[in-house]
C-alpha cells in the first residue's frame, strides 16, 4: 500500500478492560476511512510505475520527438500504440496514437496508411461512422489498400451491413493472401444463412501452413464462433485453444472463450482461466459471473468493482460497454429493465449476434412481452442468421415471456 | 504481410474488450473570498507521456521525483486552464501538491487558487488540458459557486464551461443539492453521530438507585429519545442559522474542540452517570456547540443574499433526515438489545467506552492541531 502508516491511541478512561479492548478495536477501525489527499513523507516512496521499454514505444517516441517530422517514424509509434493498447485494452494508447495523426489529417495531407489507422482506433472505441469515412479516404487515395478493405469489411459486418461487408471481403480476397480472405468470407457467409458452408471452407483454408500467427489466430477464432453457432461443442473448443496457444493474452479470445465455457456452466473452468483478470472490465465481468454461479465469496466484492467501473464511464459521458453492462445488469444485478435499456441503446450501435443473445434474453426477461424486441427479430430473419443459441432464445420468446 | 498481420491483430480485440478507463482528471472548484480555491487531481501517468517524470528512467515515479517537478506541473496545468470570472480572467496560482489514488492509479493534487479581479459576476471556465496528446481524455469538473453545485464534463469537442444563467432557477437545484449536503455531512460528520449516540444509548434504560433497567416499554424509549433529540436539533438549528448569517463567530478550532469534548463527556456519562437528569439539557447546551461546526461546511459555499435562506432551509433540512434516519435505525435495534442482560455492560460500557477513544483522540488532534487518525 502507497499510503504511510499512520497510528495513534492514547489513554482510555477508566472502564472495565474488556470495554477498554473493543474501544481499542473501535477506534483502529475509525483510524481507516477512506481515500484522501496525502502528502508523502519518504522521497523514495514509489506511487506509480510506468513501463521504461514498453516494448519499443518509449524508445520509439524518444525517436519521434527528436524528428517529429519523419512521418514514417510517427507511423511505426502509431501502429506501436495500437497493438500495445489491443494487448493491455487500455485506451490511453488509442488516444495517444489518434492525437498524433489528428494533426495530419486536418491538414488533409494524410497517406491512405494514416487513414487507416486513424479508422482502426475509431473503430475501436465504436465511432462506426467516423471510422468509414476515414476508410473512404484511404480507398480514394489507395483502392488497393487490403488493410482499408478489410477493415471496412469488419464494421459493416458489425454494424449488421452484410452484402457491403461481403462486398468489401471480396475485394479484399482479391489483394490479399489466402487464409485473411477465406476469414472474412466465411465470417460474413456465416451470419447470412451459409454456415456450413462457411465453416467447411475455413477448415479447409486453416489446413494451409501460410499465414503467420495472427491471421491463423483470427481465422481460428472465426472458426469457433462458426462452431459455436452450429452448435459444434467440440470444433469450437479446439478452435479456442489452438488460438489460444497462438496468443494467450489476448484478452478478446479469453473472454470468447471464457462465454463458452460459461455456456456449457464449466465455471470452475472460467475463474481457472481468467484467474486475476480483474483489470480488464469485460474479463472481470465473466469471472465474476462464474464466480456468482459458483457462490463465490469474491463475486460480491466483484460486483461492486464493476459498478463503479460503469458508472465512472458514465461520469465521463463514454457508452463502450454497453453489451457487457447489459449482462451485469441482467445476470449479476437482476435488473432486466435496465439491461433492456442498456441491450436496445447497444443494438443501435453495433449488430453481432452477442448483441442480439444479450437483447433477446433481456426481453425474455420481463414479465410481458416487449414490442421493441421485433425489428430484431425481424432483422435475424431476414438475414438468416444460424445461431443455435439465438433460436432456442426467439423460440421461448414466441412462446411468450415467462 | 506484416502490414495486415499488424491490422489482424488490431481487428481481433477491436470489439472493445476494455480495460482501464480512459484517462481522466478531476478539477473541483469553491468560491472563496479572492475568487476560487481548486483542487486538480491529474494522473501520474499522463504527466509522465506530457512531461516525462521518471527521472532516473528506472520506471517507476517516486514522490521525490514528483516534487522536483512541482513548478513543471503546475505550470503545465495552469496554462491550460482558464477561469474567468465577470470580466475579467482569474490569475491562477499553485498552492500545493499532494498525491491521491483513484480507481485507475495514482494522481498528483494540485491546489490552487484562483485571483479574479474582474469580481463575483457570471464566471465560465475553459479547459485544454492534454486534448492535444490524448483524444480521449475528459476533465470531470465539479464546482460550487454563487449557492449553485454542479458537474460537467470537458471534451476536446467541449471545452468550456458555463454555469446555468438566468434561464434556470438556481433555486430549486441548491435546495436539493444543500439537502443532499446536509445529509452528505451527518453522514460523514462522525462526530456528530457518536455525539448523538452517546446519549441515545440510555434512551433505552432507565436509571434507578444507581443501576440501570431496561425501559418499561417501548413508548418511554421513543419519548426520551424524542426529547434528546428535539432539544438538539432546536439548539443546532439555531446556532448554524446565526453563524451561517454571520452574526456569530467562533475560531474553528475552538468550535472543533468543543465538539470533540462534547461527544467525551456524553459517552462518559453513561459509564459514570453524572448529570443522567439534565440529559435533555445537555443535548441543547451541546447542540449550540454542534451547530458551530455544521455551519463551518456552509461558509464554504459564498452564498449571495437571495439563496441563502434556501440553502440554510436545505442544509438543516438534510442534517435533519440525516439524524432521523440514524435514530430510526438506532432505537428499535437498541431496544430491542436492552433487553438482554448484555446490554449494559457490552454495549452501554463497551460502546461508551470505545467512543471515549475515539473522542479523546479527536480532543487531542483538534486542541494541539496535528493529525493521527483520519477525521
Amino acid at each position: 500500500m502507497i499510503r504511510d502508516a499512520r497510528s495513534g491511541v492514547s489513554e482510555p478512561a477508566a472502564a472495565t478492560p474488556p470495554a477498554i479492548a473493543l474501544g481499542l478495536a473501535a477506534a483502529l477501525l475509525a483510524g481507516g476511512s477512506p481515500a484522501e489527499p496525502f502528502r508523502p513523507i519518504d522521497d523514495r516512496q514509489v506511487l506509480e510505475h510506468v513501463s521504461t521499454a514498453s516494448g519499443g514505444a518509449g524508445e520509439l517516441r524518444r525517436q519521434w520527438v527528436e524528428h517529429p517530422e519523419d512521418r514514417e517514424l510517427a507511423l511505426r509509434l502509431v501502429r506501436r500504440y495500437i497493438e500495445m493498447g489491443r494487448e493491455t485494452a487500455d485506451p490511453r494508447f488509442f488516444g495517444w496514437g489518434e492525437a498524433m495523426l489528428a494533426p495530419w489529417l486536418e491538414e488533409g495531407r494524410a497517406s491512405p496508411d494514416a487513414w487507416v489507422l486513424s479508422a482502426t482506433i475509431r473503430q475501436n472505441r465504436h465511432d462506426f461512422s467516423g471510422a468509414l469515412s476515414a476508410l473512404a479516404r484511404a480507398i480514394e487515395a489507395a483502392p488497393r489498400s487490403a488493410q482499408a478493405w478489410l477493415t471496412k469489411a469488419v464494421i459493416h459486418e458489425v454494424q449488421g451491413e452484410y452484402p457491403a461487408a461481403l462486398q468489401s471481403c471480396l475485394r479484399l480476397a482479391q489483394l490479399a493472401p489466402g487464409m485473411v480472405g477465406a476469414t472474412c468470407l466465411a465470417s460474413t457467409l456465416s451470419v447470412t444463412g451459409q454456415a456450413e458452408y462457411a465453416l467447411a471452407q475455413l477448415q479447409q483454408a486453416l489446413r494451409s501452413p501460410d499465414a503467420d500467427t495472427n491471421t491463423r489466430a483470427w481465422a481460428l477464432t472465426v472458426q469457433a464462433d462458426i462452431a459455436q453457432r452450429l452448435g459444434r461443442r467440440e470444433t469450437a473448443e479446439s478452435s479456442f485453444l489452438a488460438a489460444l496457444t497462438l496468443r494467450p493474452h489476448d484478452p478478446y479470445l479469453l473472454a470468447a472463450y471464457a462465454d463458452l465455457l460459461l455456456d456449457q456452466k464449466r465455471h470452475t473452468a472460467v475463474t481457472v482461466l481468467l484467474r486475476d483478470q480483474t483489470r480488464i472490465d469485460g474479463l472481470l465481468l465473466r469471472l465474476t459471473l462464474a464466480e456468482q454461479a459458483l457462490r463465490s465469496p469474491a463475486a460480491a466484492e466483484h460486483i461492486e468493482v464493476l459498478k463503479a467501473r460503469f458508472a465512472a464511464s458514465r461520469l465521463r459521458g463514454d457508452a463502450l460497454h454497453l453489451g457487457d453492462e447489459s449482462r451485469f445488469h441482467l445476470h449479476l444485478l437482476g435488473e432486466p429493465d435496465a439491461a433492456l435499456a442498456l441491450a436496445l441503446r447497444n443494438w443501435e450501435i453495433q449488430r453481432e449476434p452477442r448483441d442480439a443473445r444479450i437483447l433477446l434474453e433481456a426481453a425474455l426477461a420481463q414479465d410481458r412481452p416487449e414490442p421493441a424486441v421485433q425489428p430484431v427479430l425481424d432483422f435475424l430473419a431476414r438475414s438468416r442468421l444460424q445461431d443455435v443459441r439465438l433460436q432456442k432464445l426467439t423460440a421461448r420468446l414466441a412462446k411468450g415471456p415467462a | 504481410m506484416i502490414r495486415i498481420a499488424l491490422v489482424l491483430l488490431i481487428l481481433l480485440g477491436s470489439r472493445g474488450a476494455w480495460g482501464h478507463k480512459p484517462s481522466d482528471s478531476y478539477l473541483r472548484i469553491e468560491r472563496a473570498p479572492s475568487g476560487f480555491s481548486g483542487q486538480w487531481d491529474i494522473a501520474l501517468r499522463d504527466l509522465d507521456y506530457a512531461l516525462g517524470l521518471d527521472g532516473d528512467g528506472d520506471g517507476a515515479i517516486t514522490w521525490g521525483e514528483l516534487r522536483a517537478r512541482r513548478e513543471l506541473i503546475s505550470g503545465y496545468a495552469l496554462q491550460r486552464l482558464k477561469i474567468v470570472g465577470g470580466t475579467s480572467d482569474c490569475t491562477l496560482a499553485a498552492e500545493d501538491l499532494l498525491v491521491d489514488e483513484h480507481t485507475d492509479g495514482a494522481y498528483a493534487v494540485l491546489r490552487f487558487s484562483a485571483l479574479c479581479p474582474g469580481g463575483f459576476g457570471d464566471w465560465s471556465l475553459h479547459y485544454t488540458l492534454f486534448f492535444d496528446l490524448d483524444t480521449q481524455h475528459h476533465g470531470l469538473l465539479r464546482y460550487a459557486a454563487d449557492g449553485v453545485m454542479g458537474t460537467a464534463v470537458l471534451t476536446p469537442d467541449n471545452r468550456s464551461f458555463k454555469p446555468a444563467g438566468e434561464g434556470e432557477s438556481p433555486g430549486a437545484s441548491s435546495l436539493g443539492s444543500f439537502l443532499r449536503e446536509g445529509v452528505w455531512h451527518i453522514w460523514i460528520g462522525y462526530d456528530h453521530i457518536l455525539f448523538l449516540l452517546s446519549l441515545l444509548l440510555p434512551a433505552v434504560l432507565v436509571r434507578e438507585s444507581s443501576t440501570w433497567r431496561p425501559a418499561p416499554t417501548l413508548a418511554v424509549t421513543v419519548w426520551d429519545a424524542a426529547k434528546i433529540v428535539t432539544a438538539f436539533t432546536v439548539a443546532h438549528s439555531v446556532t448554524l442559522s446565526l453563524a451561517a448569517l454571520g452574526h456569530l463567530q467562533l475560531p474553528s478550532r475552538w468550535v472543533e474542540s468543543l465538539i470533540a469534548a462534547s461527544v467525551l463527556l456524553a459517552a462518559a456519562n453513561n459509564l459514570v452517570p453524572v448529570w443522567h437528569r439534565y440529559r435533555v439539557l445537555f443535548a441543547f447546551t451541546f447542540g449550540l456547540v454542534h451547530g458551530l461546526g455544521f455551519a463551518s461546511v456552509l461558509a464554504g459555499l459564498l452564498l449571495s443574499t437571495g439563496g441563502l435562506v434556501q440553502a440554510l432551509f436545505g442544509f438543516n433540512l438534510g442534517v435533519e433526515l440525516g439524524q432521523l434516519a440514524i435514530v430510526a435505525a438506532f432505537l428499535p435495534a437498541a431496544y430491542m438489545l436492552s433487553r438482554k442482560r448484555l446490554y449494559v455492560p457490552l454495549v452501554l460500557r463497551a460502546g461508551s467506552a470505545g467512543i471515549i477513544v475515539i473522542a479523546v483522540i479527536w480532543l487531542a488532534e483538534r486542541s494541539l492541531g496535528i493529525r493521527v487518525l483520519e477525521p
